[in-house]
Order: structure tokens, then C-alpha cells, then sequence
């Protein structure tokens, strides 16, 4: 059994009580939601915190998904299953019940939370790629208040965020635009592992041209890519198979995958292409299933 | 006399018959299991016990400058820090392998792979052990690695293995089997000759349960008692004797339940004695529990074999010889668990279910800075090795001839008048049928029909496969003429004792790592004298409590011990008879002999139970002259040969044309192991053993990178499958019983295992027919694939 190195524990109230806390103890603590990174990563001892501050009693503070005009505002403590769970969520956006449904296990989606998966920061995180495909912003607090931060401003790196020590990620906020759907495709090695690469796209439709597209894509990168070059390139045309090719070449041309035990940057690369075309595809379909 | 049959997919058969003997019944050890009642190493809790942890290298390949033990002995929970150094001062800073090598308890001189043990802590709880291992200080001198197996005979490559006298190169062994010459010979006159390089990469067994201890020495009474994983005990306890010095008689080893070997609790890891010394030092009781990464990177690994197979024929398909040349990575140490008198295992068997007439093998062993091992991951000492080079060989004749791959291998299966069959590399396979076998799981796959949707879909730019694997298996060793390991012959021994109420005990010398032993035993005792299985009481796992055996891997099991355990009730109904003649008044030839009684000959109602035998036996009244009181026996049962189970396996594959995802849609097992004692439990295995084939062709692989370090040190990088990677099993089966074995069983536990890889990698390869590959190396995950699909299929090594 892999055990990890010392920590102190508290169980925080509040989050004012959880920022006071990370205040008063600074850069060796960390605060801990649904664990499944933190842990093992302490187990193995890559980690070790000497202060653990658990959030998990501010589910009821931080635990919502709202659907409000304009705008999807999802709390920090939001569980996987959750979001995976929500009917309103996937109606507004099917792109996040397509990618929790190939997150992890069960026993992880029970305990993982969305805040804890972006502030892993990981670059084979899925719901990082679906924020990033869906332009969300991202809601810090510390003692002075609230500032938001794009998805492009909070992943600063491989494992690295713009929350500073004395802050915490309270909520996410997704912008709600007419006549959208999205969609998310990933390849992976064997159920519940990271992805190889995987790709989110979200589609605007106005008649029968796209108003406007987003594609996000996973593990080829430092972290989470966002492809502007394929919105510029689709906005304004008819969906088409030669258009979907477009934006897959884009993709591929921009993204940077490295050879891992994953598979090779070439394949990668390649999946960059094809995933976002069916992500683009898949987008374009709901749509009009719905019109 | 061959049956043919199989277990429709809809509707479920009842699994709970509650047959007196043979058939299909529930597990009499699945409500402990059910319930989380099970007792493994690490539930053993003893008063006063410490817990040790193991400080291991964190580079491949370097010399140990010093070692600063002072601030983890300064820990205030530590009780005891103890290095190579020490361990050499008594001894026992080396122990012998399985294998006639010797491998490194703690490292002394240097460092041959990482992860390998260097020290060990023994602390009040094991946080504590685990802290203080980070307050050791080792300075390493870090040499260059020998990682890449090819380059490990390189005049210029550093020699690993510098503690052997003399040594001046990374060489292990040599091996051959086979007529060189005459394989040659047929070779240079063969229409078609046909050749690939196969590599079956590193995989690691990864039982859920890691390896682990409990040694608690007795200072007063010399007694050491170790709680172990093992699968084989008995043989253990010798080994420590021998090793430690300790008197056979004083120790006792108890395998409590384990949660899986698959062969990688053969070995005795460092970490087994690194416990026993603790406990020594401290005179508590240890225990020592591997974490996940621990086991992945230091217990034994299997395969790692890179193959050139040949295979020469006639232009119409009429198989005449093969050869191979292997180059076999054998890590740091020779740490390979098989019969010491077969360095390779049972890989001679490569000739596989064919009747050749030529056949050869040549194989190099060199030492790299890898983990040893090379332990039987269920795949019958190398047999998995064996088929999966001949089943992909054949594949690639089929690719050549243009012939059905099924066609082909029954045009050149060995014939039923042909057995007992001497191989061309000297195996006596005992029995076998093989085309109704074939044929039977053509029937299930509906094998036509698949290959007319295969040439619809390719139509369509689709990509479905159909990959066909036929094997033969050796597995039940001995006969302990040709097999022992270090000197103990490969017999097994079984005890039977029938209390006065007809309950029964068995004991046996084979320990179960979860395949049924207490049922399926049970239930071989319950066909021979007709007690109920459920009043049958299976002990195994503690050498005080059983007979002396060579335990459980290799399938062996059934074909050993069962063929014991069924001879051992015979024995004993033998001694009933004489009982039951006495207590009807006629003589023993007047009896006859009904499952559960003995009746006299045409007065059935004449009768006595094998219970009221039972009792007469302790009782009271007079027995017939010349027999003792009691009901019991024993026996060490030397099998004559081993036993050849076979099986044709079918598998079904999609692959997305655009991600190169492999998706295993059908597969169809039909598996002959001869008599099948429990339908359900052979189901079970195979279950199992084709779930285990689905990783290792898809995902599995021990990897390295140029440093040495492991790749594959936990299950997120370690992938083994899960149920949403498998289909649902089509199981059939075949019986050809055995003819040597008293009952007519095979064993089972590991064919498909051993199976199932070429099968899927047949199948693959089938689906990639239209690019123009004829084959491409496990494990045949997307990226591969899709290497594959562009006409670039590379070598995982």
C-alpha cells in the first residue's frame, strides 16, 4: 500500500473560512476536493502538502449547475456525476455529458469535482478542453473578492493556474449564444484513461450557415488548445465535409503533441484532424436534429 | 472418444446442480469472498507486529558509494535499518534464484535495475517504515545501462553481472532444441518459405493482491512461522531452510488466500526475506506489504522474447517445418520459475498442433538493467510464447498462400490415429482431436457467414477481421524424472480422512490463488466415494497442514493434484469395501459399487453407505480381519506425462478507419481439457485467462525508457482491460480425455492465456489485410495500428 507523508487536516466551513486558511498557511497547503489527482499524487509522494484544506462540506456553497439567460454558471464543487446527471446541462451544452461519459470511472466521477479537474491543469483533462471549447471563464476569489479570468489566462502550463496561494476557484461560467450545439470526441487507450487526444467542438448555426465555432482540443499540448484559426475559417460558410476537412487540417497544423507511451506526435496529430471533424460533424447534427 | 458440446449464450444454465461429484455447482469459497470475509496476507494482524518497507534503487545501473543509514535509525518509531552490508555479514546478502542463479536480497556492490532493493526499514506503523526510508542517503556512482536487448552482447556494452567470477559479458545462457540440420535441409528444399520477426514484449502478471508477508520468528523456540503469498509453499519452506539455514522442521509457511499469482508468486522476492531478517533482528513479528509500484517494477516479469520464426511448406499448403531464433531479455538476474532442466520453459512445444517434419530452435539469453524474472504469467512455462510464434507464423503462410487460415491449419493438424504423438522437438502430446474442435467453434462463430459480412464491409471500406488461433498446451508437470526446481521433483502429495459421521477432509499440496481449489477438489473426491461435495472440508496453503508438493502454476493443479486427490479416495474406498464386506457378510467380489454405497450384487437393497462405513470404521464393532480402524489415506501422485489440452479460439475485430481503434466485437473459445470436472470454474478461467489475452494484445507492455527507467510502474500506465474492452465470451468445448490421468482431465487454467493473443493479433492482421501487412507487434494499441495502416508497423522494442 502506498501511503503518503505527514498532513495536517482541516475541513474548511466556508469558503472564506477555506481562503483564511490558505491566508494564514500559505504556499504549503493545498486545498483538496474530490482527491482523485491530489491523493494519488501524494501516495507516490510527487506531492506533499503539509497543510490539506478539504472543501468537500462547501458542496452546498459551491455544488450548482444554473441555466440562466445568457449564461451557464457552474459551481467549483460541481460533481462529475452531476454534470454527467444534469438533463438541463446537456440540453444547453450535450458536449459536457459526451465528455463525462468517458471521464475516468463511476467511483471517480462520484468524487471528482470540475473545479479540482481544471485546477489539475492537467493537459489530457477533458473538462478543460470542453471549457476551453466553450470560451468559459473562470471565477477566483480571494480576500479582496472575485476576479474572472478566461480559460487562455487560467492554464499557464502543464500543472500550473493563475490561482494565486490565497485563492480558490468558485465557479465557472459558460456563455449561452442561440442556435448552438457542441460535441466531444476522444480517443484513449482503454476506457477510463486519458486521452490520446481528444477534441470538443461547439457549432452557432444562423439559417443554414455557421454563425460561429469553437474547437477545443486535449493532450496535444501544454495544456488545453484552443484552435481560433478553425472559428475564423467556417464562420459565415454552409456545414460540409470539405469545410469539417478544413478545419481538421487547421487543427492538426496547430497543435503540438509529443511521442509518449500514448502514441506517437504524428498520431496524434492525425487524431487532432480527424477528431475535429466528427466533433465539427457531430456539433452540426445535433443542430439540426433539433431545428 | 471425443464429445462435442457447448453452453448456449441465451438463457442461463443453472450453475447450482449440486452434483455428487462432477458438474456444475457454485463455489463453496465465493460467500467469504461475496461477503469480505476473505483472509489475505495482509489481514493477518499480530501482537506486536512491525512493518517493514523496502528502500529500492532509483536509477538502473550504478555502484553504491555509501549508504547513510544514521538519521532514519535516529526515526523515533524505527526499530531497525538494515543494508546489503549487514545482510552480508550473515550471509545473506544473496539467495539463490528458481533458476540456478543468484540474485541480490539487498544490493551490496551495485545496483542492477530500478527498483531493486537496497535497504530495508522496520517501524511501529508502516507511514513510519515508509517516512524513514527517505531519510537513508545513498550515493550512486551511475553507470551506463544496458537497456536495449539487442545491443546487450556488444563487446563494448557494460557487463551487468560483474558479481559472477569471470564474467565478461551480458551472455546468460544458450539453448537449442531440436535437428538443425534436418530442418535445413527441408528448408532448402520447400516450395515456400516464409519468415517474420515476432516480438512478445515484457507484461507483468499484476494479480490484485501485490506480494507481500507476515514473518514472525520465535527467539525461544526457533520457529519461524511466514504468512506468504505464495503459490507454492512447500517448496518455499525447503528454499528458506536451504537459504537461511533454518531447520526445515521450524518453519512453517501458510498462503492464506491470495488475490491472484497468474505465476508471479513463485518467485521468493527480497522482500520475503528482507521480512524474515526484520523479524530475526527485532524479534517481532514484520510485515511487509509491496505497494502497486513496487510490484509492477521489481516482482517478475513474463515473455520478453524477440522471435525470427520460419516456416517452410508446399506451394499447397502442406506445413513441413519450422525454426526459430530467439533473443531472450532475462533482466538482471536469471530469474526465470520453470523445471530447472528447461531454461525455456515449455517453449519446445513451438511446433505447435501440427504434424512437421522438421523442427529447430536456437535461443540467446543475455542479461540487461531490467527486473528479473521470466515466471510462468500464466502461460505454462513459455508455451504462451511458444503458440503465439508458431499461431502468427502459420497466419503469415496463410498471407502468402493466399489460403484460408483455418483450411490451412487443418490440412496439417496432427491426426487422432497419430497420438500419443512425439513431436519433432521430443514432446509426447497424450491425446487430442483437433478438428472437431475447429470445427465446433467454426459452428459458434458461424465462420461462412463472417467471412461473407468481412468481404461486404471491405467493400465498403470497413475494416472487420476474423483471426483464427488453434493451440496445443503442455501443462502438469512433472513427471519428476525430467522436472524439478532446485532438486524438488514435480510430484504432488493428497491426504484424505473420512470422520465417523462421514464428513470428509482433503488436504492437498497445491495452494488456489482463486481458481475453486475448495470446490473443484472437493467435488473430484465427491465422484470417486459419493460424499456430498459440501461435507468435504479442502485444507491447502499451510505446510503443517498438508502433505509436501510442488504447488500451483503451470495449469498444474488438475492434472497433479487432482489426478492425486482422485486417487487418494480410491484408496480409501478401496479400505471401505473391505469394511462394507464384513458389515453385509459377503465377500469383497460379491459388492458392487454404486456412487455413495456398496450394495450386494443383485440385492440392491442390501446395502451400506459410504457414511455407515464411516462409522463402522471408528466404531465399536469388529472390522474384517487384517484392517485397521479409521477411513483414511494418502498418496504422492508422480504423473507419467503431462497433459496436452487444446483449444480453437475465433476472434472478431473492428477497426475505426480514422482513429485506428481496435474494437474486439466476437470471440469464440472452444477449449478441450479433456474430462471437465466443473463447467462452471473452466468458464470462470477461461473468462479470465481471455480477458488477460485481450490486454496483452491490445495494451499491455512493461516499456523502458533509455535510462532504464520503467514505464509502465503503475495502472494508469500499466493498462490492463476492463469489462467495457471485452465482448461477451462464446464459450464451447471438446472432450478428449487424457488417457494417462486417472480421470481423463486436462488442465485449463492457463489456455486461454495462451490462446487468445494470436487470435486477436490474427484478427487485426485480418482487418488490415487491404494495406497491404502481413503483421505488426503487440500490443496493438491505436497508435500502432494506425503505424500499421500507413505500411510502418514498428517492433514495440
Amino acid at each position: 500500500m502506498q501511503v503518503p507523508a505527514p498532513v495536517e487536516y482541516e475541513r474548511a466551513t466556508s469558503v472564506d473560512h477555506a481562503i483564511g486558511l490558505l491566508e494564514r498557511l500559505g504556499s504549503s497547503a493545498r486545498i483538496i476536493a474530490g482527491g482523485h489527482s491530489l491523493l494519488p499524487m501524494m501516495k507516490l509522494r510527487l506531492a506533499g502538502p503539509e497543510y490539506l484544506i478539504d472543501i468537500n462540506d462547501l458542496h452546498g456553497e459551491l455544488g450548482y449547475i444554473r441555466i440562466e439567460p445568457g449564461r451557464v454558471r457552474i459551481g467549483a464543487m460541481t460533481r462529475h456525476r452531476e454534470l454527467l446527471e444534469s438533463d438541463e446541462l446537456a440540453e444547453a451544452f450535450p458536449i459536457f455529458r459526451d465528455a463525462e461519459r468517458v471521464i475516468a470511472d463511476p467511483v471517480v466521477r462520484n468524487r471528482g469535482t470540475l473545479g479540482g479537474s481544471l485546477c489539475q491543469a492537467d493537459p489530457s483533462e477533458d473538462l478543460s478542453a470542453v471549457c476551453t471549447t466553450l470560451g468559459a471563464s473562470c471565477v477566483i476569489r480571494g480576500r479582496d473578492g472575485e476576479r474572472v479570468v478566461t480559460m487562455e489566462q487560467f492554464h499557464r502550463g502543464p500543472y500550473e493556474t493563475a490561482v494565486g496561494d490565497a485563492e480558490m476557484l468558485v465557479e465557472i461560467r459558460v456563455p449561452v449564444r442561440p442556435g448552438g450545439s457542441s460535441a466531444y470526441e476522444k480517443v484513449e487507450r482503454r476506457a477510463g484513461d486519458w486521452a490520446i487526444v481528444s477534441a470538443g467542438a461547439a457549432v452557432w448555426m444562423e439559417g443554414d450557415v455557421i454563425a460561429d465555432a469553437r474547437v477545443g482540443l486535449a493532450a496535444v499540448g501544454p495544456n488545453t488548445t484552443g484552435i481560433p484559426g478553425v472559428s475564423e475559417a467556417v464562420r459565415g460558410r454552409r456545414p460540409s465535409e470539405e469545410l469539417y476537412q478544413r478545419a481538421g487540417d487547421l487543427a492538426a497544423r496547430n497543435c503540438r503533441p509529443a511521442t509518449d507511451m500514448r502514441g506517437s506526435a504524428d498520431y496524434k496529430r492525425h487524431l487532432a484532424e480527424e477528431l475535429t471533424k466528427r466533433a465539427l460533424r457531430r456539433s452540426v447534427a445535433r443542430i439540426n436534429e433539433r431545428v | 472418444m471425443t464429445t462435442v458440446g457447448h453452453r448456449p449464450l441465451d438463457g442461463f444454465e443453472d450453475n447450482d446442480q449440486k452434483p455428487i461429484g462432477h458438474g456444475r455447482m457454485l463455489r463453496k469459497e465465493d460467500p467469504r469472498f461475496i461477503r469480505g470475509m476473505g483472509r489475505y496476507c495482509d489481514d493477518v494482524q499480530l501482537p506486536g507486529m512491525l512493518h517493514m518497507a523496502v528502500l529500492r534503487s532509483p536509477v538502473a545501473h550504478a555502484r553504491i558509494v555509501s549508504i547513510d543509514t544514521s538519521a532514519a535509525e535516529a526515526h523515533p518509531k524505527v526499530k531497525a535499518v538494515v543494508t546489503g552490508a549487514a545482510l552480508a555479514e550473515k550471509g545473506l546478502a544473496w539467495m539463490p534464484t528458481l533458476s540456478g542463479d543468484v540474485q541480490a536480497v539487498l544490493a551490496t556492490d551495485k545496483v542492477r535495475f530500478q527498483g531493486q532493493e537496497v535497504a530495508f526499514v522496520v517501524a511501529e506503523d508502516r507511514y513510519a517504515a515508509r517516512d524513514a526510508l527517505e531519510l537513508i542517503d545513498v550515493e550512486y556512482d551511475v553507470l551506463e545501462p544496458v537497456i536495449d536487448v539487442r545491443k546487450a552482447l556488444d563487446p563494448a556494452a557494460p557487463v551487468i553481472r560483474d558479481d559472477l567470477e569471470g564474467k565478461q559479458n551480458n551472455h546468460c545462457f544458450d539453448w537449442e532444441t531440436g535437428d538443425a540440420e534436418a530442418t535445413e535441409a527441408v528448408f532448402a528444399s520447400a516450395d515456400v518459405v516464409v519468415s517474420e520477426d515476432i516480438v512478445y514484449p515484457r507484461v507483468h502478471p499484476a494479480p490484485m493482491e501485490t506480494c507481500g508477508c507476515v514473518a514472525d520468528y520465535d527467539r525461544v523456540e526457533g520457529r519461524l512461522t511466514l504468512w506468504s503469498t505464495s503459490q507454492a509453499p512447500h517448496a518455499h519452506r525447503t528454499l528458506y531452510a536451504i537459504v537461511a539455514g533454518l531447520p526445515e522442521h521450524k518453519i512453517r509457511v501458510i498462503s492464506p488466500d491470495l488475490g491472484g499469482g497468474f505465476g508471479g508468486k513463485v518467485p521468493i522476492y527480497p522482500g520475503y526475506v528482507c521480512a524474515i531478517v526484520g523479524s530475526i533482528v527485532t524479534g517481532k513479528p514484520v510485515k511487509w506489504m509491496e505497494d502497486r509500484s513496487e510490484n509492477l517494477t521489481s516482482t517478475g516479469f513474463a515473455r520478453d522474447y524477440i522471435m525470427r520464426g520460419e516456416i517452410a511448406a508446399t506451394r499447397d499448403g502442406r506445413i513441413l517445418a519450422v525454426r526459430t531464433n530467439v533473443l531472450a531479455d532475462h533482466g538482471a538476474f536469471n530469474g526465470v520459475a520453470a523445471p530447472v532442466k528447461y531454461p525455456a520453459g515449455f517453449f519446445g512445444v513451438f511446433t505447435g498442433s501440427y504434424d512437421l517434419q522438421a523442427a529447430y530452435c536456437k535461443m540467446t539469453a543475455v542479461f540487461t538493467n531490467k527486473a528479473p524474472g521470466g515466471v510462468a504469467y500464466a502461460c505454462s512455462f513459455r508455451i504462451t510464447e511458444a503458440v503465439y510464434l508458431i499461431e502468427r507464423i502459420v497466419d503469415c503462410l496463410a498471407y502468402e498462400l493466399q489460403m484460408d487460415p483455418i483450411e490451412l491449419r487443418i490440412k496439417n493438424f496432427i491426426q487422432p490415429d497419430q497420438f500419443p504423438y512425439r513431436t519433432q522437438t521430443g514432446w509426447v502430446y497424450d491425446s487430442g482431436d483437433y478438428e472437431p474442435t475447429m470445427r465446433k467453434a467454426m459452428e459458434i462463430a458461424g465462420y461462412d457467414e463472417l467471412r461473407e459480412e468481412q468481404a461486404r464491409r471491405r467493400a465498403q471500406g470497413e475494416l472487420m477481421g476474423i483471426g483464427v488461433s488453434f493451440f496445443t498446451e503442455a501443462v502438469g508437470a512433472g513427471p519428476r524424472k525430467d522436472m524439478d526446481i532446485l532438486g524438488l521433483g514435480m510430484a504432488d502429495g493428497c491426504e484424505l480422512r473420512v470422520h465417523p459421521t462421514g464428513k470428509a477432509v482433503v488436504r492437498l499440496s497445491v495452494q488456489s490463488q482463486g481458481q475453486g481449489h475448495e470446490t473443484t477438489f472437493a467435488q473430484i473426491v465427491a465422484e470417486e466415494i459419493g460424499i456430498p461435495p459440501a461435507d468435504i472440508d479442502v485444507v491447502h496453503g499451510d505446510t503443517d497442514q498438508t502433505p509436501f508438493g510442488l504447488g500451483t502454476y503451470g495449469s498444474r493443479s488438475t492434472p497433479v493434484s487432482g489426478a492425486a486427490a482422485a486417487l487418494v479416495a480410491r484408496k480409501v474406498r478401496d479400505k471401505a469395501r473391505l469394511i462394507a464386506s464384513g458389515m453385509l457378510e459377503v465377500s469383497v467380489a460379491d459388492l458392487e459399487w454404486e456412487k455413495g454405497s456398496f450394495h450386494v450384487k443383485g440385492d440392491p437393497a442390501k446395502c451400506v453407505t459410504i457414511q455407515d462405513i464411516a462409522m463402522r470404521a471408528h466404531g465399536a464393532g469388529d472390522l474384517p480381519e487384517g484392517v485397521e480402524g479409521g477411513l483414511e489415506a494418502q498418496i504422492c501422485y508422480n504423473p507419467e506425462n503431462l497433459t496436452y489440452p487444446h483449444g480453437a479460439y475465433i476472434c472478431v475485430v473492428d477497426i475505426d478507419p480514422g482513429t485506428a481503434q481496435v474494437k474486439v466485437r466476437r470471440f469464440i473459445a472452444v477449449d478441450d481439457c479433456g474430462t471437465r470436472i466443473n463447467p462452471m470454474i473452466i468458464e470462470g478461467q477461461v473468462h479470465g485467462g481471455l480477458t488477460d489475452g485481450v490486454g496483452m494484445a491490445l495494451m499491455e507492455m512493461i516499456a523502458f525508457d533509455e535510462d532504464g527507467n520503467c514505464l509502465g510502474g503503475s495502472l494508469m500506465d500499466y493498462l490492463i482491460p476492463t469489462s467495457l474492452e471485452v465482448p461477451d465470451w462464446e464459450t464451447g468445448f471438446t472432450v478428449t480425455p487424457s488417457p494417462h490421468h486417472p480421470i481423463g482431465a486436462k488442465g485449463v487454467g492457463e489456455s486461454a492465456t495462451v490462446g487468445s493473443p494470436p487470435a486477436i493479433v490474427n484478427a487485426v492482421l485480418d482487418a488490415l489485410k487491404p494495406f497491404g501487412i502481413r503483421h505488426a507487434d503487440m500490443p496493438l494499441t491505436p497508435s500502432r495500428v494506425w503505424d500499421a495502416m500507413r505500411g510502418v508497423p514498428r517492433p514495440p522494442i
